[in-house]
């Protein structure tokens, strides 16, 4: 029973994980840029529902539009600004770029906000309900759910849209998508943007779980990059399964080593998958 | 010859700092030499090699707590530091035995992570490295005065030691199979390179003198807590400086210790609070607008495709 | 018969993807091989077993009589076979003139700085490129850059030289100086293995010639019997012409 409910816990964090994870792994597999800024983009997104909630009265889940919106304008400004001038260079290059917009960014973040950590408390929580034994905090419960709901929005848009058809074509070979009319400057703007958008997103529906402070936005980096080469890259159900199976195995990790350990888990976990397999448990082929 | 005389020169005004300066010119030179080293050892493997390495903080770290615990089991300061130096290698290669099959991201992230794994191993291992309360070293009992002095001479030696390595590295076979590893990996095990014995020898010299740096630092600060040696930045601010100077070159690195020094000391005493916001600035522009560095701004070749770093050594190498 | 070089029943998979079946292969010290087949036929994946890029599935690549399917590339590299690339693969940032000392450095008969240089130097004439010694290797016409290839081969030294598709994109008048070149080097007694697609030049410059067709090896003779084979004629124009020509094959 106890590991039954672990299992649970898992699946509840491994969503989030997957929200966080699947716009990071758009970025790379399109862009081919490791976008550092992406856990700073998360961060955000905390404190538009944080502050949405103190001044506004909005539920945190409602703030998700706000803080989609938000993070997708300025992460559309900042690629158009700015990464597309070094789409192509070296890894190194967006590497390092990246990494310096995320210094610049995260510590604007800290001048506005401060470090301290701080936490959205709802004045009616839904509480918990036991089902079959299990507990199941209801704002968890619906925080997964929103993200998977989320993840998978993004899939449809990405299968069915024109601007999603427009991306994978991009992703797949750019310059045969540019000679069928596709604008693949924008395409890229368009697609960091909606990485962003999900990590905005994502920001939301953790506000109600972890507490907010722009220190910690590596977390969510390293996490969203245990994910993405777990599931392997580049592809939206890579991420969610990815995500997910993060979750539980941090889950199983925290219950039987101690919780303080859980990143350990998940970076010692990485490292291996990179050494042995780096194509991800679901053994496609990712881009470099 | 001009290069020599411009080293000899560069050595001269550092050696006077000691009779010129107060203790604050001899922390300035104390860093400037540790930054040399960190910056010249990455060059090795991200310059030369053309591998995006983030490992420098796992190899600072690692050396800092080798030095410091030897030190505290009663191992002479010197032994320690050279114990340091060896133990940083031999993580390095057989690091790198490991991750140097990687290519491109891959590779820059899982060098990244190593350091994020002993950071957590040297947080959680209470019992040896006393956890996150961090650990003091023994008290060197001499004057503050002949302490910065040691220091000083001890970091710009170390500094003078990587400079040579660098040099003969970059003027050997192993410099120039480094140079077309970098450039077409394919192609250099087609003509008879041996890549994965090169990439690792690159990676293991570019952890040798960083160990030793990280022990010297222990000795010099005091007292060492995990997130301080193992800082992620220990691992960007390398590269930033050797792209600033030139990266793939053998001055290069050194010219952009310097200046990024000079910089970051500027920013910590009059805005401490954006001091990360500063390099983050720098970066920006660096890449937009020094993307082949000061060096190569001075030689003023053409850029070659896709900003790929420029290459000195092989003109040197003849 | 003494071979230098010989793939025995060697066959290559991917997947569900045979790339080579069951391929025999014998080269001869000093011959000139001719390698040809339709697009897709395994052609490079040959030369790629034999540089110990892929290992093959099953069989053996004998060099010189050592087994040497299983080594790595670069030792592969320095027993003594060169390889030029379909598409070029020059060090593009180095000179025309490091390229070609890379191999001269760490080939068969590795070197110093200095006697590479004069090595290189020496491949570079022959090659026609000596005037080009100090342009960036990226800086080179396709043309150049073929000929690059060339050079970066000889100035190993090699004893076997896989050349694949050296004239692929060049016009006729640069075609008419490599297969010049191409002669001279086969004149010095390296062994050669040509792979490619223009008829021309494999009839005027090879002793002997052999088919791959979806991975197997379906002909193998002189220029003559090749030009006559039914199999072969089917391969690259199909059946119905092939049995037009072969009705009168038995006849002739």
């Amino acid at each position: 029973m106890h590991y039954a409910q672990v299992f649970i816990n898992g699946l509840m964090l491994g969503g989030l994980y997957a929200c966080i994870a699947v716009g990071f792994s758009l970025v790379w597999g399109v862009l081919n840029v490791i976008n550092i800024l992406h856990g700073t983009f998360v961060v955000l997104g905390s404190y538009i529902a944080y502050f949405g909630y103190a001044h506004l009265g909005l539920h945190p889940f409602l703030s998700i539009p706000i803080s989609g919106a938000v993070l997708f304008v300025l992460a559309y400004l900042v690629q158009r600004g700015l990464i597309n001038r070094v789409i192509g260079a070296p890894v190194l290059t967006t590497l390092v770029l990246t990494f310096g917009l995320d210094l610049l960014l995260n510590n604007a973040a800290l001048l506005a906000f401060s470090a301290d950590y701080r936490t959205v408390q709802l004045a009616n929580p839904l509480g918990s309900k036991i089902v079959a034994g299990l507990v199941l905090p209801l704002e968890r419960v619906w925080a997964m759910l929103l993200a998977l709901g989320l993840t998978g929005l993004l899939y449809l848009v990405l299968v069915r849209s024109k601007m999603g058809r427009a991306i994978v074509a991009v992703r797949t070979d750019p310059e045969a998508a540019a000679l069928m009319g596709v604008n693949v400057r924008r395409t890229y703007a368009i697609t960091f943007g909606l990485g962003a958008l999900m990590a905005g997103a994502a920001g939301s529906l953790l506000s109600l779980i972890f507490p907010i402070s722009p220190l910690n936005s590596g977390e969510f980096l390293g996490l969203a990059f245990v994910a993405c080469v777990l599931g392997g890259l580049g592809t939206v159900p890579g991420a969610m399964i990815g995500g997910l199976a993060l979750g539980v195995i941090q889950s199983f990790a925290a219950s039987l080593i101690g919780a303080e350990h859980g990143l350990t888990v998940a970076f010692v976990l990485l490292v291996l998958l990179l050494i042995f397999r780096p194509t991800g448990i679901m053994g496609r082929k990712g881009f470099e | 010859m001009k290069r020599i005389a411009l080293t000899a020169a560069g050595i001269a005004v550092l050696a006077a700092l000691p009779v010129l300066g107060d203790n604050y010119l001899l922390r300035l030179g104390t860093m400037f030499g540790m930054y040399a080293v960190l910056a010249l050892s990455w060059n090795i493997i991200g310059g030369f090699a053309g591998y995006p390495s983030f490992a420098t903080a796992a190899f600072f770290g690692l050396g800092a707590y080798t030095g410091a615990l030897l030190q505290n089991a009663g191992v002479p300061m010197p032994l320690a530091w050279a114990a340091a130096c060896l133990a940083a290698a031999l993580f390095a290669a057989v690091l790198g035995i490991a991750i140097l099959h990687l290519k491109g991201h891959y590779f820059a992230i899982a060098s990244l992570v190593v350091g994020e794994v002993l950071l957590e191993i040297a947080t959680s291992w209470t019992d040896l490295t006393g956890g996150g309360t961090g650990l003091n070293l023994p008290i060197i009992r001499i004057s503050v005065d002949a302490q910065a002095r040691l220091f000083f001479w001890s970091m710009l030696t170390l500094g003078v030691l990587t400079l040579a390595l660098t040099w003969a590295v970059a003027s050997s076979r192993l410099g120039f199979g480094l140079q077309c590893i970098r450039q077409n990996e394919d192609a250099a095990a087609m003509v008879g390179i041996n890549t994965t014995l090169y990439k690792v020898i690159a990676f293991t010299l570019s952890a040798l003198f960083v160990g030793g740096a990280g022990a010297m630092y222990a000795s010099w600060v005091f007292y060492i807590e995990p997130p301080d040696v193992f800082h992620v930045l220990t691992s960007v601010k390398p590269i930033v400086m050797a792209l600033l100077g030139g990266a793939g070159t053998v001055f290069g690195p050194v010219l952009g210790a310097a200046v990024f020094l000079v910089t970051e000391e500027l920013v910590w005493r009059n805005f401490l609070d954006i001091h990360a916001a500063v390099l983050g600035l720098i970066i920006v522009v660096l890449i937009f607008f020094l993307p082949r560095g000061i060096l190569g701004l001075v030689r003023g070749r053409p850029a070659p495709p896709e900003g790929a770093a420029p290459l000195a050594m092989g003109r040197e190498a003849q | 018969m003494s071979k230098i070089l010989a793939l025995e029943r060697v066959s290559c998979r991917f997947g569900g993807l045979m790339a080579l079946s069951e391929v025999d292969l014998a080269v001869r010290p000093g011959e000139v091989l001719g390698l040809i087949g339709p697009n897709g036929a395994g052609k490079t994946t040959l030369v790629n077993v034999i540089t110990g890029v892929y290992r093959p599935s099953s069989g053996r690549v004998v060099f010189d009589g050592r087994r040497i399917d299983g080594l790595k590339t670069y030792q592969i590299a320095r027993l003594g076979i060169a390889r030029t690339y379909q598409i070029v693969q020059p060090f593009p940032d180095m000179t025309v003139l490091e390229n070609v000392m890379a191999p001269a450095v760490f080939g068969p008969h590795a070197c110093g700085m200095a006697e590479a240089r004069r090595k290189a130097l020496e491949a570079l004439e022959f090659v026609g490129l000596g005037a080009h010694a100090h342009m960036r290797a990226s800086e080179l016409t396709l043309a150049g850059r073929k000929r690059l290839e060339l050079a970066k081969g000889l100035a190993m030294d090699p004893k076997v030289l896989l050349l694949d598709e050296v004239n692929a994109g060049l016009n006729p008048a640069e075609i008419d100086v490599a297969l010049e070149l191409i002669r001279r080097i086969a004149e010095r007694g390296v062994t050669i293995i040509i792979i490619e697609h223009l008829m021309k030049v494999v009839m005027t410059l090879c002793h002997r010639i052999a088919v791959l067709h979806h991975g197997a090896k379906i002909a193998e003779g002189t220029a003559a019997e090749i030009g006559r084979d039914p199999r072969v004629i089917e391969a690259y124009l199909g059946h119905r012409y092939a049995r037009a020509q072969g009705a009168e094959v038995p006849r002739g």
